[in-house]
């Protein structure tokens, strides 16, 4: 439901945007808040796109020390990038032959956004939360990504103050790409666990 | 809710609107985020989505809980009030629909 | 991850992420088995219900962080608690559990819901 209809006139506002514009306001009135920091809030939370995680993958694929400092401190590596994540503290879980690693928030849709930005709408839904956690390969395979048995599959419950990021391998017949050519083929769900790079 | 029986992911995208992402810029606000005042926690966001009770869970969408646990949290703290927040909302209410018929 | 030896020769974990705030210390070191209490009281909860009785194993020590039980009514949660990643295998968490046996199912666990396994 937007603010205007195709004919450019107003729609009634439901009872929770009602809620919404009515808290702001209120907050606003009270100087709680300032209207200009909303407005700066909202502007930073749509610039956080998955584009900034796949900078920090495309980066560990290429610099092998790099990789090793984002493993040990994720927060503190993505600083080195210039990556303004305030109060982020990251895991970052590393795919290999042997171990395929997924996130989920079973509580909630705990995510790290100030990295990748508002998780999708699959990632909070029932369905995914109950089920990843107990049949992962099943859920995977709703995704088109199959895993074989003979790769452990790592599952990670974000249920308290770490947030989780999926370092995938690096595709086949990348040798000698630029990190921004790599970037490329970083998607947001491989970053989740629940699809693998794209191919060159 | 992790291991309960439920039905197949759909892999849907949605195009958030304003309204929905000022509810995550609300929150990155209020819990002082970029320095600021800190004037309520995560966790109590959590509590109040929890204790909205299954049947409104289902019933709302993932913006309407927060909004509604935002304001509950903001009149829990007394930084509003229920009248407050009454008052407020008829106003609104009133201006749009003055918006709507013109 | 690096483990640092205290006087009591007992091999200590070193936080991931640490912070000033006045904290529990941490009882637990990598590698140690640890069982989720099977505890059920009213409040916000961050333990799930799926491990609660499970046995796993501590993989890391996130760091000491303000108990988010007490953050959730208003109160500072302090002092901060340890709070642990800990493995556990999905044999162990889920009847008839089929995959590799090796797959496992990592939450993170403050201290408070953790006793020796």
């Amino acid at each position: 439901m937007s603010d205007r209809d195709d004919l450019g006139k107003y729609q009634p506002l439901s009872y929770f945007q009602l809620m919404e514009v009515s808290l702001r306001e209120l907050l606003v009135e009270k100087g709680v808040v300032t209207d200009q920091a909303v407005r700066s809030a909202l502007e930073n939370v749509r610039n956080r796109t998955p584009e900034r995680g796949a900078r920090v993958v495309a980066r560990a694929w290429c610099v092998p020390q790099y990789k090793a400092r984002l493993l040990e401190n994720g927060t503190r590596a993505l600083e080195e990038l210039g990556l303004d994540v305030p109060g982020l503290k990251l895991v970052v879980v590393e795919n290999t032959a042997h171990v395929h690693n997924v996130i989920v928030c079973t509580l909630c849709s705990c995510y790290p956004r100030m990295l990748l930005g508002i998780p999708p709408e699959w990632y909070k839904s029932r369905n995914y939360r109950s089920r990843v956690v107990r049949e992962p390969r099943a859920v995977l395979a709703e995704f088109g990504t199959k895993i074989p048995k003979r790769v452990q599959i790592r599952v990670h419950d974000s249920t308290a103050d770490m947030r989780y990021l999926v370092l995938p391998m690096r595709p086949k017949d990348t040798e000698g790409w630029s990190e921004e050519r790599l970037a490329a083929l970083v998607t947001r769900d491989c970053m989740v666990g629940v699809s693998l790079p794209k191919r060159p | 809710m992790g291991g309960l029986p439920a039905g197949k992911v759909k892999p849907v995208e949605h195009d958030y609107e304003d309204w929905e992402r000022r509810g995550d810029a609300m929150m990155v606000l209020l819990t002082g985020v970029f320095g600021g005042q800190r004037l309520m926690t995560v966790d109590e966001l959590r509590k109040n989505i929890e204790a909205l009770g299954p049947e409104a869970y289902d019933r709302m969408s993932y913006y309407e809980r927060w909004v509604t646990s935002i304001t509950q949290t903001m009149i829990q703290r007394g930084v509003i009030t229920t009248d407050e927040l009454g008052r407020k909302m008829e106003q609104v209410k009133a201006r749009r629909e003055d918006a709507c018929r013109k | 991850m690096p483990q640092v030896g205290d006087r009591r020769g007992v091999r200590a974990a070193r936080p991931q992420y640490a912070n000033d705030l006045p904290s529990v210390p941490a009882r637990f070191a990598i590698g140690e088995r640890v069982q989720v209490r099977r505890s059920a009281p009213l409040g916000h909860i961050r333990t799930p219900f799926y491990v609660r009785g499970c046995r796993g194993t501590v993989e890391r020590l996130c760091g000491a962080f303000p108990n988010p039980e007490e953050l959730a009514q208003q109160r500072s949660g302090l002092p901060a608690q340890p709070l642990y990643r800990v493995r556990f295998l999905q044999t162990d968490v889920w009847h008839g559990y089929r995959g590799n046996p090796a797959d496992a199912i990592e939450v993170e666990i403050f201290q408070h819901w953790l006793d020796k396994a």
